[in-house]
């Protein structure tokens, strides 16, 4: 009695193991029009047919695999990588530089792709924070080789014989390693209040309509992804972090300035008016000359200035 | 009392409003609180007067945690 279910069971665990060539068969059997007819054939028959060699052999990863192999004919390029350390762990022991080499030939172009590989490949306590590899998310912005920008989109500079020296973002506390604390820098973007503000409800009560001008005046703002780079490498911003807002969140706060939706322009520009929050940019551009999404938060700022000063 | 450093005396501010927000906690969990804090403090009590960069860091760390913890809804605390 329990022979043949026993026996159908066993046919049916091998169909799983059919071929992706045959599968399509399997699958069309649910379907109302099913034309041809082995579809028709219950399961069990249909794995009877296949019958797998099992003097088969395994196929090696070399064969299968789609990553290539590096050409062992070219010479190793190896790159020396500089990183800071910071233990949390043990906050008494001064934060230091640990120095990795990896072949560059077998690393991707980009940062992250190296201090990936270190972490997987050499040091897994190497501490980062990284999300979308492809800058949208602003999660690895660090300071490289002197320069404020994302992991994910900074080239690797191929001359090997200058060290690459990683650093978190500037003035910033560190949690660990190359992790920045952006708790303050978030605090200020709530207190700028990054969303549209407004009492009287749409005219065709469906939508806030904007005209094509209006949309085109937030070109150049809305692409900011508070990766902190800007505000990080501006001076005033370093020295006066808890009263000055700092450019990245001054382009957000012009942002919604700008907005033609919003209602409480004016609210926002008195937030604004005092010698701290939006004064203490003194037009170095720094911001400008570091932000990885090419944006120019300088400008930014010298709108809200303008706008408040004609007003 | 000799002269305090202002490290010290923002280490001693921190302290105060640690106990200050023992007081907004139900009164049958106070105590635990009260000592939740003074261990807190207790730990690093070791740490040499000169070491600023840690003992500033266990600041910001303290600060962080007693903002957590004097949230109106953590009602009681145990170790």
């Amino acid at each position: 009695m329990a022979a043949p279910r026993t026996l159908a069971r066993l046919a049916a665990r091998r169909s799983a193991l059919v071929p992706a060539v045959v599968r399509p068969a399997v699958f069309a059997r649910g379907l109302a029009s099913v034309t041809d007819s082995a579809a028709r054939e219950p399961v069990s028959k249909l794995a009877e047919s296949i019958v797998p060699d099992p003097a088969r052999k395994v196929v090696p990863e070399s064969q299968t695999s789609t990553a290539k192999e590096p050409d062992p004919s070219k010479e190793a390029k190896i790159k020396t990588f500089h990183i800071y350390r910071w233990n949390p762990d043990e906050p008494s022991a001064k934060p230091k530089m640990q120095t990795y080499t990896l072949d560059l030939n077998r690393t991707g172009p980009m940062m992250l792709d190296a201090l990936i590989r270190i972490k997987n490949e050499v040091d897994p306590t190497l501490t980062f924070r990284r999300s979308c590899r492809e800058g949208i998310c602003g999660s690895c912005a660090m300071n490289i080789d002197g320069v404020n920008t994302l992991a994910c989109l900074c080239r690797i500079p191929t001359e090997t014989t200058k060290e690459s020296r990683i650093y978190p973002l500037p003035h910033m506390y560190v949690v660990k390693d190359l992790v920045p604390d952006m708790t303050l820098f978030y605090k200020q973007y709530r207190s700028v209040k990054p969303y549209l503000q407004r009492d009287t409800p749409a005219p065709d009560g469906r939508e806030f309509r904007q005209s094509k001008a209006e949309r085109k005046k937030l070109d150049g703002l809305y692409e900011c992804i508070l990766c902190a780079c800007c505000s990080t490498s501006c001076p005033s911003y370093w020295w006066n972090q808890e009263e000055y807002l700092g450019p990245a969140v001054l382009l957000q706060s012009y942002r919604w300035i700008a907005d033609s939706r919003d209602e409480k322009t004016a609210q926002r520009q008195d937030a604004l008016n005092n010698s701290m929050s939006l004064y203490r940019c003194h037009t170095i551009l720094n911001c400008s000359r570091t932000c990885p999404k090419g944006l120019n938060p300088a400008l930014a700022i010298a709108e809200i200035k303008k706008s408040m000063a004609f007003t | 009392m000799a002269r305090l450093s202002g490290l010290q005396r923002d280490v001693l501010g921190l302290y105060r409003q640690c106990l200050r927000a023992v007081r907004e906690k139900p009164v049958e969990s106070r105590g635990a609180f009260r000592g939740f804090a003074r261990d807190e403090f207790r730990k690093y009590a070791h740490l040499d007067r000169k070491d600023f960069g840690t003992i500033e860091y266990h600041l910001r760390v303290g600060r962080r945690k007693l903002e957590a913890y004097s949230e109106p809804g953590i009602k009681n605390i145990s170790t």
